[in-house]
């Protein structure tokens, strides 16, 4: 039998919730043995692959770049999961919505800066008016909140999602 | 009046007195209605429509803390309608305002954070409103987030009936409104706040809170405060 393709992103995030995705510890192995991981910070593919079963999506929608890996993971994956209150809320990220995307960037490359004061533009995606959560750009089939989720929860949901079961989130239902 | 009145809450025959209201009977009985702007030993205002109830012949929900028991009342206290209206009330709170559990000092102490756990929310299905808003940190001791506060009211009611200070007040209308201390002054320089500490052990979230605590560390003891008065008898 083929094995189950997970693709996992990291958006405007902290990278904990991959963290906590790692910190399944030996579980990680049980998890491996029926699925692969195609895509994502944790494997070398460049380019979010056709024929995705599960995405995993960690982070709010905060750049250009954001959206557009965001929309080519779900047009590409059968399910997608948003990993995590930045994904789910907005959460840290979003607490920059109420200040100007311009007037944000001024404040931490000019006036904040120490040495080479300018907004920098090269190689870096442009921000959107406002970090949102993931189900504000793309439709997301299941919601993992926690920041971290605990290692706990995702094994669960991967873990059922795995054995073809709908993951019982409620149970280990928490924010923050 | 009768001095006894009896209903059916969940099919469960109770007796109670006509001046309690449907929530102290359900409670008083070991029901639970979820609740946040009630606060025992305070007044109640039905602000939150969390503790809405169905009453059989009534054909709109009831605030459970604010509405009066009569004889011969049916009540439900858990439908799948109830459930869904206490999320959506609970996913309106939500959206808002700017609640960060994950930078918040009341962050597995929260009233409005355990509620939605455990009404099973996992994410707010209405586009948040991301307002632009102060935090008050005049005061030596407390601190006044209005990112968190829900406008339940409890400091402004605990602050007047058992304090009598009057320090809190709601101003504004809609979604303009915001909890202001004596007439707009900064918390710090409110002449009538005794600095008892009481509205920051009523409140619900993180809106009000102690300075010197970080996330997760801020546990309130409400009870205190509604034993206050239950040790005045009721005054």
């Amino acid at each position: 039998m083929d094995k189950v393709k997970i693709g996992t992103c990291w958006l405007d995030g902290c990278s904990g919730c991959h963290m906590s995705l790692l910190d399944m510890d030996e579980d990680i192995v049980a998890v491996l043995e029926k699925a692969e991981i195609v895509f994502g910070p944790l494997v070398d593919a460049q380019e979010w692959p056709e024929g995705v079963d599960v995405a995993v999506i960690e982070g709010a929608v905060s750049s250009q770049d954001d959206l557009k890996l965001a929309r080519t993971a779900r047009a590409r994956s059968k399910l997608v999961v948003a990993l995590g209150d930045c994904a789910v809320t907005g959460n840290v990220p979003s607490m920059r919505n109420g200040i100007p995307v311009r007037r944000l960037l001024e404040r931490v490359y000019v006036e904040g800066a120490t040495a080479e004061p300018g907004v920098p533009t090269d190689g870096v995606p442009s921000l959107l008016k406002r970090a949102e959560p993931l189900h504000a750009a793309i439709k997301v089939d299941l919601h993992v909140p926690g920041c971290p989720p605990k290692p706990d929860a995702i094994k669960q949901v991967l873990g059922d999602l795995l054995e073809g079961r709908e993951p019982d989130i409620e149970s280990r239902l928490r924010f923050g | 009046m009768a001095d006894k009145v009896k209903v059916r809450i969940d099919g469960e025959v109770i007796a109670a007195t006509p001046d309690q209201t449907i929530l102290q009977v359900a409670r008083a009985n070991g029901k639970y209605i979820p609740a946040l702007c009630y606060m025992e030993g305070l007044s109640a205002v039905g602000a939150c429509r969390l503790c809405v109830v169905e009453v059989s012949g009534v054909g709109r929900l009831l605030p459970a803390c604010t509405t009066p028991v009569q004889e011969g009342l049916a009540i439900t206290t858990i439908s799948p309608q109830l459930q869904a209206h206490r999320k959506i009330a609970l996913e309106l709170l939500f959206a808002e305002r700017n609640h960060i559990c994950a930078v918040c000092v009341s962050s597995g102490n929260c009233e409005l954070q355990t509620l939605a756990q455990e009404h099973g929310i996992t994410h707010v299905r209405y586009p948040y409103n991301y307002p632009t808003l102060p935090i008050d940190m005049t005061h030596p001791r407390f601190v006044l987030d209005h990112n968190r506060c829900i406008l339940c009211s409890r400091c402004v009611r605990t602050c007047a009936e058992i304090e009598g200070a009057h320090v809190w007040e709601i101003a504004g209308r809609g979604i303009q409104s915001r909890l202001v201390s004596e007439l707009r002054r900064p918390w710090g320089e409110a002449t009538t706040c005794t600095s008892c500490g009481k509205c920051v052990q009523a409140c619900p979230t993180g809106a009000l809170t102690e300075k010197g605590f970080g996330v997760e560390e801020m546990t309130k003891k409400k009870a205190v405060v509604s034993r206050l008065t239950s040790m005045r008898g009721g005054r």
